[in-house]
């Protein structure tokens, strides 16, 4: 089981670059039509260089590039039929727009137990930065892991 | 600037109300691929009973995703500062999420002013998914 000696472990720094066909995907995959997104006149317009990205699509860029996806699970002997989403948190700092590349820096911020052992509630930090390096975003996602055979 | 909402909100003014189309187990396919998230869970109705559920389920992320199209639909995404949920209950496939805002606190912060919208994302019997918040630039 996870326990606290996990905090302040790093993970493999991963490197993303936000590109415009699997952009274009995620945004047809969750029917987002906002022209913001999808034009780069009307992204001009309002403001960015080009089309900026969802406010969720850090979380994907993140998974897409990494080489492995589930590191923090496998580097911490998690089973992923055990685990479940608990919390997501971004913060922005800076516009992230097509032609970004983007470096992910991850760490365990936290670990919990919660319900006499049966679930524990571990906090991944990650510190986004820009081709410029730049600290665009700060995301942060609990992982739940149901425990067997602990608690209740 | 120009103001992100027509007229200077109020607390309680409801700002953010969409409601999406019921989740198929081909849009959870589409998500699975185009979000990066492979996790099985989602896709493989084998892997998801094999883990003690009754079928798969919506990745919460897509769930968010929604939450955040509302969220963008209503104030652009320049002026969003922060945005977070927690997932209450696992999103089941079918489900038609309704992802609803109101303003919460109008407050300032490095030389902003700011509003905090409450956020929740609810199925068709009402029930919370997600419930979270972000801050938006005035």
């Amino acid at each position: 089981m996870v326990d606290a000696s996990a905090i302040g472990r790093r993970f493999t720094p991963v490197t993303a670059h936000v590109e415009p066909g699997r952009l274009r995907y995620f945004l047809n995959t969750i029917g987002e039509r906002n022209p913001v997104y999808r034009n780069a006149e009307v992204a001009k317009a309002a403001g960015y260089s080009a089309p900026p990205i969802p406010p969720t699509y850090l979380f994907c860029l993140e998974m897409m590039d990494a080489d492995k996806p589930f590191e923090a699970l496998e580097v911490l002997n998690i089973d992923l039929a055990s685990v479940l989403h608990g919390e997501q948190r971004f913060a922005y700092r800076a516009p992230i727009v097509v032609g970004d590349t983007l470096t992910f820096l991850s760490r365990v911020g936290d670990v919990v137990d919660k319900k006499g052992g049966a679930l524990t509630f571990i906090t991944v930090t990650t510190e986004i930065t820009n081709q410029h390096g730049a600290h665009v975003a700060d995301a942060e996602r609990v992982i739940v892991v149901r425990n067997k055979g602990a608690g209740q | 600037m120009t103001p992100t909402f027509a007229r200077p909100p109020e607390i309680g003014d409801q700002l953010v109300d969409k409601t999406f189309p019921p989740i198929s187990r081909h849009t959870l396919a589409l998500y699975c691929g185009a979000s990066g998230d492979h996790n099985p869970m989602h896709v493989d109705s084998d892997f998801a009973k094999k883990a003690g559920f009754p079928d798969v389920f919506a990745q919460g992320m897509l769930a968010m995703a929604y939450l955040g199209q509302a969220l963008t639909d209503a104030a652009p995404p320049d002026r969003l500062r922060s945005f977070s949920t927690r997932f209450l209950a696992i999103t089941q496939l079918g489900a038609k999420l309704t992802c609803q805002g109101s303003v919460a606190e109008l407050f300032e912060a490095g030389g902003e002013k700011l509003a905090r919208l409450s956020l929740t994302a609810r199925d068709e019997n009402g029930d919370v998914k997600l419930a979270g918040e972000a801050v938006v630039a005035l």
